[in-house]
């Protein structure tokens, strides 16, 4: 089985010079970098406050916020790294404004290993996401990726969306690689479970034949 | 190998971040246990889906407009001064 392919770098030849250039007060510069990384943090502004507004808000503050501390950025690590900490730093700070009832953090641990062993082992079709229209399936998979734990959302969505690096994931969310490893196969395993009810082969696991496909539950799952 | 170390590393399999004799023992795994198989074909199919969907994209107009917005207040910060900036 061939291995899952990582997202192709964006360039950064330039974006050391782009970062110097802002640093210096050279506003244009920096947005250029504003332009080549606002839908990065939109999207995981949003994957993790679950919430529109509040995703817009954390975009103009983690950006603000390290426009006013880039000399702080020393240049060890991808600028991309260092402003996603930022803006996932923001994002928290305001779910927990939000939902003040459930204390949120990095370093919350789910149940044991067993709530990620795989039950579910029915095979899917061959093209799972084209037994939907293109506004189901985006419903079935924002449903699912919010049943999840916030630190493996957090985890999954860094790695496997975003394309960061296994060390780049822990530098943003100041977790061990270990915990990043962890985290993420039980994200994986979790999702792949979890849409397996939706994507399985018709003739179900159990010889039992499905009439029709599983319908996404009707909600509100586009905030 | 049991199912268990199989899914242990599932992850560092999928992302290719094995040496070669841990690869052949999994793929020794996989070509006899369809379970876990599946659970590896359809784990990944999982990745590449979440991967390519078009979630929580940032629409243009509102993409302008938290651009301007942010800039504007880039340059006011640098007109208060180093200390702001």
């Amino acid at each position: 089985m061939t291995t899952i392919q990582p997202k192709v770098d964006t360039p950064v030849t330039d974006e050391l010079a782009l970062v110097q250039a802002a640093k210096g007060g050279d506003v244009e510069a920096f947005e250029q970098l504003v332009r080549r990384y606002d839908r990065n943090v939109f999207r995981i502004a949003q994957h993790i406050t679950q919430n529109r507004e509040d995703a817009e808000d954390v975009v103009q503050d983690a950006f603000l916020k390290a426009y006013s501390n880039l000399h702080q950025f020393q240049g060890q690590s991808k600028f991309y790294t260092w402003l996603v900490r930022i803006a996932v730093n923001e994002a928290l700070m305001r779910l927990r404004r939000r939902r003040p009832e459930r204390m949120v953090s990095l370093d919350e641990e789910v149940k044991t290993e067993e709530d990620s062993l795989p039950r579910e082992v029915a095979d899917w079709s061959p093209n799972p996401e084209q037994q939907y229209n293109q506004a189901e399936l985006r419903e079935i998979l924002t449903r699912t990726i919010q049943g999840l734990p916030a630190s493996f959302r957090m985890v999954f969505v860094l790695r496997d969306v975003e394309g960061l690096s296994t060390e780049e994931t822990a530098e943003a969310l100041d977790l061990s690689i270990p915990a990043v490893k962890s985290r993420l196969l039980r994200a994986r395993l979790q999702l792949r479970e979890r849409l397996s009810r939706f994507f399985q082969r018709r003739e179900g696991a159990n010889g039992k034949q499905k009439d029709e496909k599983e319908k996404p539950d009707p909600g509100d799952a586009n905030q | 190998m049991k199912c268990k170390e199989f899914l242990s590393e599932l992850t560092n399999y999928l992302d290719g971040a094995i040496d070669e004799r841990t690869k052949a023992e999994l793929d020794d795994h996989l070509a006899w246990c369809h379970n876990c198989y599946v659970v590896c074909d359809t784990t990944k199919k999982t990745i590449e889906i979440y991967r390519d969907s078009q979630l929580y994209e940032l629409p243009e107009d509102l993409r302008t407009r938290l651009r301007t917005a942010i800039v504007s207040k880039c340059h006011a910060r640098k007109k208060a001064g180093p200390e702001h900036v």
